[in-house]
C-alpha cells in the first residue's frame, strides 16, 4: 500500500501547507495542461523539476519518493509499450525522436502528473480541502460525504482489523487454501465489516438530525479561506508557468531533441 | 431526571420523542401528544426542535464527523446560519464550560472515549438548548471517565439550569444528582418520584433495575427492624446515617 | 494452564510499550477477572492468551506450549473468546450457521456439529430463534448468540471482554450465574471488566493493571478495598466498601464488598451496643 502512503496527508505546518488549496488545484492543473502538451523530453524534464521546490519546502520528501516508487510499476510499464509500439509503428513517434527518447518522455510525462497530484495531496489537509470544496460551491452534501469518509477511514481499518481477530478466534483461517478459498474465507469479514457499517451511519444521521441538519439552505462556516501573498504568488507563477508552455509549444519550431542534438 | 429501565422497555424509544427524531426520522404510529419547550413535537421539524432540545447518544465515536474538535462543535450552529463571529463565541464558551479547550484542535480519532463523549456534549451544548437528553452517555467508558462525564452534566443543571433528563442502567453512579427517577417497563412508566422513594418501591424491584447497594442495605436494616433515619440512596449518606444510627 | 512469563509487548504502530514485564499464571478452573482503566491494557494481555497477539519478549505458555509456536486457529480449540461486540462475529443467515461456524472451521463432522449446536442452543436459550437470522435480534439476544457459538467447541478456558457494558441489571445477573455455572463446570473463566460492583458480586481473584503493569494479584477482596491500590490504578471502590470505609473510626472492618456481609456486621455490631447498653 506504499503507493497510498504516497498521497496521504501529513500534519505539517509549512508554508506550502499553508496555501490556499484552490490556489495549489490550480497550479496542479497547469502543470497537467503543460505536461499533456508537449512530446519532447527536454520540457517534460523541465516541468518535472518545477514542483520539487515546493516539495522541499513542504517538507514531505519522503512520501513524496514514496509516491513516485509506487507509481513506477506502471510507468515501466508505459514505457516498455511505448518503445515496443514505436518500433514496430514508426509513424507513432513525433519528428526528430528515435522512440527510445519517445518512451522516456511518456514515463517522465506520466510521472510529472504523478508527482504533482502526490505534492497537492500530501500538502493539503482535508478538511482544508473540504473548506476549499465549500467555498467553490460544490453542494455541502458532497463536502460533508468526503470529510466523513475521510474521518472514519482510521476507525473501519480498526473495526476490520477486530473483526479479523474475532473470526480468527473462531477458526478462520485466512492464509490458507486456493485462490477461490481464500475470497470466500473474507466473506465472514466483509459482512460484519458492511452491516457496522450500516449501523453507524443511522447513528450519524440521528446525530446531524438532532444537529439542525437541514435548517437552512446556505450553511454559515466557522472557517473562511482568503487568498494571502502566497496563494497571489503561486497563482502568478503558474500563469507564468502556462504562458511560457504554450509560447514554447507554438511558437518555439523545431523544438530540440535530444535525438538532434546527439552527435551522428 | 434519571430515566431507567430494563433492556427494551422504550427508555430509548422515549428519548428520541423529545427531539423529534420520533415521528419525523423513524416511521411508524404515533398517537398521543408530546409538547417539549412550549412546541408540539408533531408539528415541529427536527432541526427547529433542536434548537431547544439536545440529544446526546451512546457510542461517542458515531457522533463526531468533522476533522478537528472545534469544527465539530461548530456544525450545529453552521447548520443554523448562525453568523461567523457569534459561531467563534458559542464554540468558544461550550468548549470552556464541558473543559475540553484543550482538545480544540484535535482528530476525533485521537481522543479517547471519555473526551469523544465530552465533545459530543460540547457539540449539542453550543446550540444552547433547554433541555438536554442523554442516552445512556457512560455505556461505553469506564468508571473515571463516567464519572467526569456525570460531573459534567451536573454542572449543566446546576450551573446553566439546563433541565437534563439522563437515561443509565447504573443507578448507584446516576442517583446521586437526580432530583426524579422514572422507571419504564414494558413501553409503560412505572414509577415516577423521588430517588428514595423509587428504589424502596416494590414495582422497582419487580422492574428488574439495579438498585444502588447503599439502599438495598437500607432494606436489609428495616427488614431486621433497624430504621435509619432517612433512605440513603448513595454512599455518602449511608455512611452518614449508619453513624447517625450507631451514635444514638 | 495459561503461564505468562515477563512479556513485553509494543503495537507495531505505537512506540509506547503496552505490556512491561508482566507475569502471570492462571491454573485450570480459576476464575479471574482483569481490571484497569481503559488502556491499562487488559485487552492486549488476553489477547496474548488466544496468539491473536504474540509478545515482542518474553513467552506465553497454554497448556505449556509456546503461542509463538502454534496458530491462532489450533489455540483457539483450548482458549475460547468472546468479543465485546458481538456485531463483530454475526454475519450467518441463521443463528444455527453462526453457532455452527466455528465447528465448521475445526473440522467437526456433521453428526457432532449438529449436536454441539442443539447443545449451545438450548443452553443459552435460544431454541425459538435456531432459524432465524442473528441480525433480527436484539442487542442482547445477539450476545447471546457470540456466546452460544463459542461455548459450542467447549473449549477449556473462556475469555470474555467487557461482558456487561450496555446490559441492565437482570442480564447482569443472568450473565453472573451463567458464569459461576460455567467456572463450576471446571472451565477456566477470565473476564476482562472495569465494572466493579459486578466483580463485587461474583468474588473473582483480581489482576490489577496499570498502564501495562500488574500492580495488584489476589482476592477481590483485598484488592478492591484497598485504598492506596484503588488511588494507583483509579479504581472506585464499590459502594458498600465505600460505605463501611467511612465508618473505619467505628470499629468496622474495611475489606468488604458484599452487601449481605455487611448487613450481618452491622445486626452484629448493633446487638454488640444493644448488649453494652
Amino acid at each position: 500500500m506504499s503507493v497510498f502512503e504516497g498521497f496521504r496527508f501529513r500534519h505539517i505546518s509549512s508554508p506550502v501547507h499553508r496555501l490556499d488549496p484552490r490556489v495549489k488545484f490550480f497550479f496542479v492543473i497547469v502543470m497537467f495542461v503543460a505536461a499533456v502538451i508537449f512530446f519532447e523530453l527536454l520540457p517534460l524534464i523541465v516541468l518535472f523539476t518545477l514542483p520539487l521546490p515546493f516539495v522541499w519546502l513542504g517538507g514531505v520528501q519522503r512520501p513524496w519518493m514514496k509516491s513516485l516508487r509506487g507509481a513506477m510499476f506502471l510507468a515501466v510499464f508505459l514505457f516498455v509499450f511505448n518503445l515496443v509500439f514505436g518500433y514496430f509503428s514508426p509513424s507513432t513517434v513525433p519528428y526528430g525522436m528515435v522512440p527510445l527518447e519517445y518512451a522516456t518522455a511518456m514515463l517522465l510525462r506520466f510521472l510529472v502528473l504523478v508527482e504533482s497530484f502526490s505534492t497537492f495531496f500530501l500538502t493539503t489537509s482535508p478538511d482544508h480541502l473540504s473548506l476549499a470544496l465549500e467555498q467553490s460551491h460544490v453542494p455541502y452534501e458532497f463536502t460533508f460525504a468526503f470529510t466523513t469518509a475521510v474521518r472514519f477511514v482510521p476507525v473501519l481499518a480498526e473495526e476490520a482489523q477486530t473483526i479479523m481477530d474475532a473470526q480468527k478466534a473462531r477458526g478462520l483461517e485466512l492464509e490458507r487454501g486456493n485462490f477461490m478459498k481464500r475470497v470466500r474465507n473474507y466473506i465472514p469479514i466483509l459482512i460484519p465489516l458492511i452491516v457496522s457499517a450500516i449501523r453507524r451511519s443511522l447513528e450519524l444521521a440521528e446525530a446531524m438530525e438532532s444537529r439542525a441538519w437541514g435548517a437552512v439552505k446556505k450553511r454559515t462556516n466557522l472557517y473562511v479561506l482568503k487568498l494571502r501573498r502566497g496563494d497571489l504568488m503561486l497563482i502568478i507563477i503558474s500563469i507564468i508557468i502556462l504562458a511560457a508552455a504554450l509560447y514554447v509549444r507554438y511558437f518555439v519550431y523545431p523544438l530540440p531533441t535530444i535525438t538532434m542534438l546527439l552527435p551522428k | 431526571m434519571v430515566l431507567t429501565g430494563p433492556s427494551g422497555c422504550g427508555k430509548t424509544t422515549l428519548c428520541r420523542c423529545f427531539n423529534g427524531l420520533i415521528p419525523h426520522f423513524y416511521n411508524g404510529q404515533l398517537e398521543g401528544e408530546i409538547s417539549i419547550a412550549g412546541l408540539k413535537v408533531k408539528e415541529h421539524q427536527i432541526h427547529e426542535l433542536a434548537q431547544k432540545v439536545g440529544l446526546v447518544f451512546q457510542n461517542p465515536e458515531n457522533q463526531l464527523f468533522a476533522l478537528s474538535v472545534e469544527k465539530d462543535v461548530a456544525f450545529g450552529l453552521e447548520n443554523l446560519g448562525v453568523t461567523r463571529a457569534n459561531i467563534r463565541k458559542w464554540v468558544d464558551w461550550a468548549l470552556k464550560t464541558t473543559e475540553i479547550e484543550e482538545l480544540r484542535e484535535r482528530a476525533p480519532h485521537e481522543l479517547s472515549g471519555g473526551q469523544q463523549q465530552r465533545v459530543a456534549i460540547a457539540c449539542v451544548l453550543a446550540m444552547r438548548p433547554e433541555i438536554m437528553v442523554f442516552d445512556e452517555p457512560t455505556s461505553f467508558l469506564d468508571p473515571l471517565g463516567a464519572r467526569k462525564i456525570f460531573r459534567v452534566i451536573n454542572e449543566l443543571n446546576k450551573k446553566l439550569e439546563i433541565t437534563v433528563i439522563l437515561v443509565e442502567h447504573r443507578l448507584d453512579l446516576a442517583s446521586n444528582y437526580a432530583d426524579r427517577v422514572l422507571i419504564m417497563d414494558n413501553g409503560k412508566i412505572v414509577l415516577n418520584g423521588k430517588p428514595r422513594e423509587v428504589f424502596t418501591s416494590e414495582k422497582a424491584r419487580l422492574a428488574g433495575v439495579g438498585i444502588p447497594k447503599a439502599t438495598l442495605l437500607w432494606q436489609l436494616l428495616q427488614e431486621k427492624g433497624f430504621s435509619l433515619i432517612d433512605v440513603p440512596t448513595g454512599s455518602e449518606e449511608a455512611t452518614h446515617f449508619l453513624r447517625e444510627m450507631f451514635e444514638n | 494452564m495459561i503461564e505468562v512469563q515477563n512479556v513485553f509487548f509494543t503495537y507495531p504502530t505505537a512506540n509506547v510499550e503496552a505490556l512491561k514485564d508482566v507475569s502471570l499464571k492462571i491454573d485450570n478452573g480459576e476464575f479471574v477477572a482483569i481490571m484497569g482503566q481503559n488502556g491499562a491494557g487488559k485487552t492486549t494481555l488476553i489477547k496474548q492468551f488466544n496468539g491473536l497477539l504474540k509478545p515482542s519478549k518474553g513467552n506465553v505458555l497454554v497448556d505449556g506450549v509456546n503461542t509463538r509456536e502454534i496458530s491462532v486457529a489450533q489455540l483457539a480449540r483450548t482458549v475460547g473468546f468472546v468479543f465485546q461486540n458481538p456485531d463483530h462475529q454475526l454475519f450467518s443467515e441463521t443463528v444455527e450457521d453462526e453457532i455452527a461456524f466455528a465447528l465448521k472451521n475445526f473440522g467437526f463432522n456433521e453428526e457432532i456439529i449438529e449436536k454441539r449446536v442443539t447443545w449451545a442452543i438450548n443452553l443459552l436459550d435460544l431454541t425459538e430463534y435456531r432459524k432465524t437470522s442473528p441480525f433480527m435480534l436484539s442487542g442482547g439476544e445477539r450476545k447471546r448468540v457470540a456466546l452460544a457459538s463459542v461455548l459450542a467447541w467447549d473449549p477449556n478456558v473462556v475469555i470474555l471482554d467487557e461482558p456487561t457494558i450496555g446490559q441492565d441489571h437482570k442480564q447482569k445477573e443472568r450473565l453472573l450465574q451463567f458464569i459461576i455455572q460455567l467456572n463450576s463446570q471446571g472451565k477456566t473463566v477470565i473476564i476482562v471488566t472495569h465494572d466493579v460492583e459486578f466483580v463485587a458480586e461474583c468474588n473473582p481473584r483480581v489482576v490489577l493493571m496499570v498502564r501495562g503493569q500488574i500492580v495488584a494479584n489476589g482476592e477481590a477482596k483485598q484488592i478492591l478495598t484497598n485504598p492506596d491500590i484503588a488511588l494507583k490504578a483509579c479504581v472506585v471502590p464499590p459502594q458498600i466498601t465505600q460505605i463501611f470505609q467511612g465508618l473505619a473510626d467505628l470499629g468496622f472492618p474495611a475489606d468488604i464488598i458484599d452487601v449481605s456481609e455487611a448487613g450481618k456486621i452491622i445486626f452484629e455490631h448493633l446487638e454488640l451496643e444493644g448488649r453494652k447498653r
